[in-house]
């Protein structure tokens, strides 16, 4: 099954994230910040990431550049998670190399069905 | 979705923390880039996980907040006392809801409204609704029997991990489709570089599909391809006309929400440009924690309790055998070698689990700030907050139930310790008065202390309204830490007029009553015209006690070790008895008063001369006196079990603890003790004689 990094500050969101994903038989791995994900992603490799923007340490933004600059995540679908009014937010992400963005709020199915477009 | 609330109420709480504590130390002038970021970010994830948890009336609230965050960070709004202000009150407002979606409960409609309606005022988007939403409407008309659609990804779209082939997959479950790719762009085989898309596709889509469902397909990559929807069945005049919905219908996305800031956004930047960071966060801080309910952690300190009554009676029945010498020596040997060791990772389990509810002070400190800065704005006095010793830890109930007294004390402090600027400057002092916090750990205990370079307490007010009240008679002379000591006393109130800040005189009583049912005591000295300094003094925990046993009859009770002075024999010159009511003991310079234990929890006591029993002389509470018991015991820790969840409250015992050979013994509260001999008294004449017939009148002996 497809293995799936998680990025996000926030621990329900995380929880959440997880929970909805690994129901779905999917191989979840967390990380809370984009240093920690960066590192995580630098010694496993993923099918997807799915990154929060606004957290500490390291943004979605600057992790998003980072992945892309390695060999390994250059194709990777990388998901940022984004609120409907940060329209500029989706730009950074898109032209930081990410593959698309999924709107907070959003429920478990939503969440569910935008994995499933990616991962086919 | 339930089972994350708690973690997000946890957070959210903590977010807001973060938020008050950033904005509190916002220096207006020179606003430091990461603080604005750090307080942003907080708002944010508040926002995005009330949306999600389907907490709407926070996220629509937050999103006001956030808005008005974001323009700081953007540095197009200047950051105000007025905004931090505004911003605090947000705070608090989100607090509340979070509290009413947590426990139930009404919000304030009203309040809420007025603060959202002041973050709409001052963000000056009160007015902006959108009315570009009919435009979708329009749009979702546009249907047909299906669609015809030319996509060129640009080379570079495969490198954002977009797919083509995804996409055609998703357009294939709209309706009937067939694709034809268009290769015209395809490099030589020497040209070709497989990182890159060259292809191109003419896809036919035929059904009932809705124009919107197809542009959903190429959200992501509308910027990263050519594009072009076209209704099957229609003429060139309608492609031109559904182009231009194409492009209506963006605008439509993304216009409504960010109206208002992307029109500032363009104005130029005329505030000045926040500092850059310089603070670096440390980032592995919050990782080498994890969340454990407290009750998983109550639960191994009850187990380790028990372990440890296991342990001290293995190691009562060790020291038995230890003196029996009919046994095998050898194996004797390493049993006894087993039973030290076992004792002592007894002790290091005991101490580490009592550690893991240990927390740094500053959670009680930390409220602190946010208080001084509303009150002395409401009180029109400056003020300057220095806390010392945040990181001393101390047990998480006793933080719990300390946070309210110590409110208390620093409303009480800002009311009538520390005065206004012009008193201060009349009095030769700097405008800005002075509140230091401070704690540490001293013995067994953390000590707090709360000081003031303020007015001081005026004594001959403090004595005068005493005598008024009657507390104190008219030719009583007291010492001046007794008069100090009168601000505990309930219903004294001294200030001239009662303001909403510290009340009517209820108050420091109740502070003292707090901190004594945790335990601890409360003293104040005071220095008229230039301070007061509020000492409190806590256990650790609630959980051990450094205990003395006694005997009492048969009975042993524990005497915690703290409140022992001596333990002395009694010698019957010392003892005088007050017209046969009590007795009081001549220990040096000073009387205590004689409590006989026996008395006082309605024992027999054999024994009714005082002469050549043990004493054992406490202090509870800022008054000493004597005990007397039959026996002195070991010295030992013992674990204490509550009464109250138990039994129920018992006057002059604090709890229990089970001893190592299974027998329960009450520990005695020394301060209750004192209290009930007063009202009790010493044994009267007139008492009932016990059954064996012996007067333990001890006006007898005193003579």
């Amino acid at each position: 099954m497809a293995s799936i990094l998680a990025v996000d500050d926030s621990a329900s969101m995380r929880q959440m994230v997880t929970f909805t994903l690994k129901g779905a038989g999917y191989d979840v791995t967390e990380a809370q910040d984009g240093m920690e994900a960066l590192q995580i992603a630098k010694s496993n490799s993923y099918n997807l990431v799915i990154t929060d923007i606004n957290m500490p340490n390291m943004d979605g933004i600057t992790l998003t550049k980072e992945l892309r600059s390695l060999p390994s995540y250059k194709f990777t679908p990388i998901l940022t998670l984004t609120t409907e009014s940060s329209a500029d937010k989706k730009i950074a992400g898109k032209q930081a190399g990410a593959t698309g963005w999924i709107v907070k709020p959003f429920n478990p199915e939503q969440l569910l069905a935008t994995v499933k477009k990616v991962l086919g | 979705m339930e089972q994350f609330h708690q973690t997000f109420f946890e957070e959210s709480f903590e977010g807001l923390d973060i938020m008050e504590n950033e904005l509190l130390n916002l220096d207006v002038g020179n606003v430091d880039n990461e603080s604005i970021n750090t307080i942003f970010r907080s708002a944010h994830s508040i926002k995005g996980g009330s949306g999600t948890f389907g907490f709407t009336a926070i996220a629509e609230f937050t999103h006001v907040a956030e808005t008005l965050l974001d323009e700081m960070r953007d540095g197009i709004r200047q950051v105000t006392q007025e905004s931090v202000d505004l911003l605090l009150k947000s705070v608090d407002i989100m607090r509340d809801m979070l509290t009413v979606y947590k426990d139930g409960g009404d919000m304030d409609v009203e309040k809420i409204a007025s603060v959202q309606n002041e973050l709409e005022k001052m963000l000056g988007n009160e007015t902006e609704t959108t009315s570009t939403d009919n435009t979708i409407t329009d749009d979702s008309a546009a249907q047909s029997d299906g669609w015809k659609i030319f996509f060129k990804p640009h080379t570079e779209m495969l490198r954002t991990g977009n797919d083509p082939v995804r996409m055609i997959k998703a357009l294939a479950e709209l309706g009937e489709i067939e694709v034809v790719a268009n290769i015209t762009h395809l490099p030589g085989f020497a040209d070709l570089n497989p990182e890159d898309s060259f292809l191109a596709w003419d896809i036919t889509l035929k059904g009932d599909i809705e124009k919107k469902d197809i542009t959903e397909v190429f959200e992501w990559v509308e910027d990263e391809c050519d594009l072009e929807i076209t209704p099957l069945a229609n003429t060139a005049s309608n492609e031109l006309n559904a182009q231009t919905k194409t492009v209506s219908d963006e605008q439509s996305k993304t216009a409504p929400a960010t109206a208002a800031p992307v029109t500032q956004k363009k104005q130029p930047a005329t505030t000045t440009p926040a500092k850059p960071s310089t603070t670096k966060k440390s980032s592995s801080g919050e990782a080498a924690s994890i969340r454990v309910g407290i009750d998983k952690v109550d639960e191994i300190i009850n187990l380790v309790g028990e372990l440890v009554i296991t342990q001290a009676m293995l190691g009562q029945v060790g020291g038995e055998i230890n003196s029996d010498e009919t046994h095998n020596t050898f194996q004797m040997e390493k049993l006894i070698e087993g039973l030290a060791q076992l004792e002592r990772n007894t002790r290091e389990i005991q101490e580490s689990v009592m550690r893991i509810r240990m927390l740094p002070i500053s959670f009680v400190f930390s409220r602190v700030p946010r208080l001084v800065h509303d009150l002395s704005g409401k009180l029109n006095k400056k003020v300057n907050l220095v806390t010392l010793g945040e990181g001393t830890e101390l047990d998480k109930t006793v933080m719990e139930k300390i946070g309210d007294p110590m409110v208390h004390l620093v409303r009480n402090a800002l009311d009538h310790g520390i005065e206004t600027p012009e008193q201060r400057l009349a009095s030769g002092k700097g405008e800005t008065g002075t509140l230091t916090l401070n704690a540490f750990h001293k013995g067994g205990n953390i000590v707090i202390e709360l000081s003031d370079d303020g007015a001081g307490i005026n004594k001959e007010r403090v004595l005068n309204k005493a005598r008024t009240n009657g507390l104190v008679g008219e030719n009583e002379m007291l010492t001046d830490d007794a008069i100090n000591d009168l601000i505990f006393h309930p219903g004294l109130s001294t200030a001239e007029s009662l303001s909403d800040v510290s009340g009517r005189g209820v108050g420091m009583d109740v502070v003292r009553k707090n901190i004594k049912s945790l335990g601890g005591s409360v003293r104040v000295d005071s220095d008229e015209g230039k301070g007061t300094v509020f000492t409190i003094q806590l256990p650790l925990t609630l959980a051990i006690l450094d205990g003395q046993l006694v005997k009492v009859g048969d009975e042993t009770f524990v005497v915690p070790l703290v409140s022992i002075i001596e333990s002395i024999q009694v010698k019957s010159d010392n003892l005088n008895g007050i017209a046969g009511k009590a007795d009081l003991y001549q220990l040096r310079d000073e009387y205590i008063p004689v409590i006989r234990a026996h008395h006082v929890f309605g024992m027999e006591d054999n024994n009714a001369s005082l002469n050549d029993r043990l004493m054992v002389v406490v202090e509870g509470d800022g008054k000493k006196a004597g005990i007397i018991v039959d026996d002195l015991l070991a010295q030992q820790q013992v674990v204490i079990k509550s009464l109250e969840t138990n039994y129920q409250r018992v006057d002059g015992l604090s709890g229990a603890t089970i001893l190592g050979d299974g027998t329960v013994a009450l520990i005695l509260d020394i301060a209750g003790m004192i209290e009930m001999y007063k009202k009790i008294g010493a044994p009267e004449p007139t008492a009932p004689v016990p059954p064996n017939g012996k007067d333990s009148n001890i006006a007898d002996e005193a003579a």
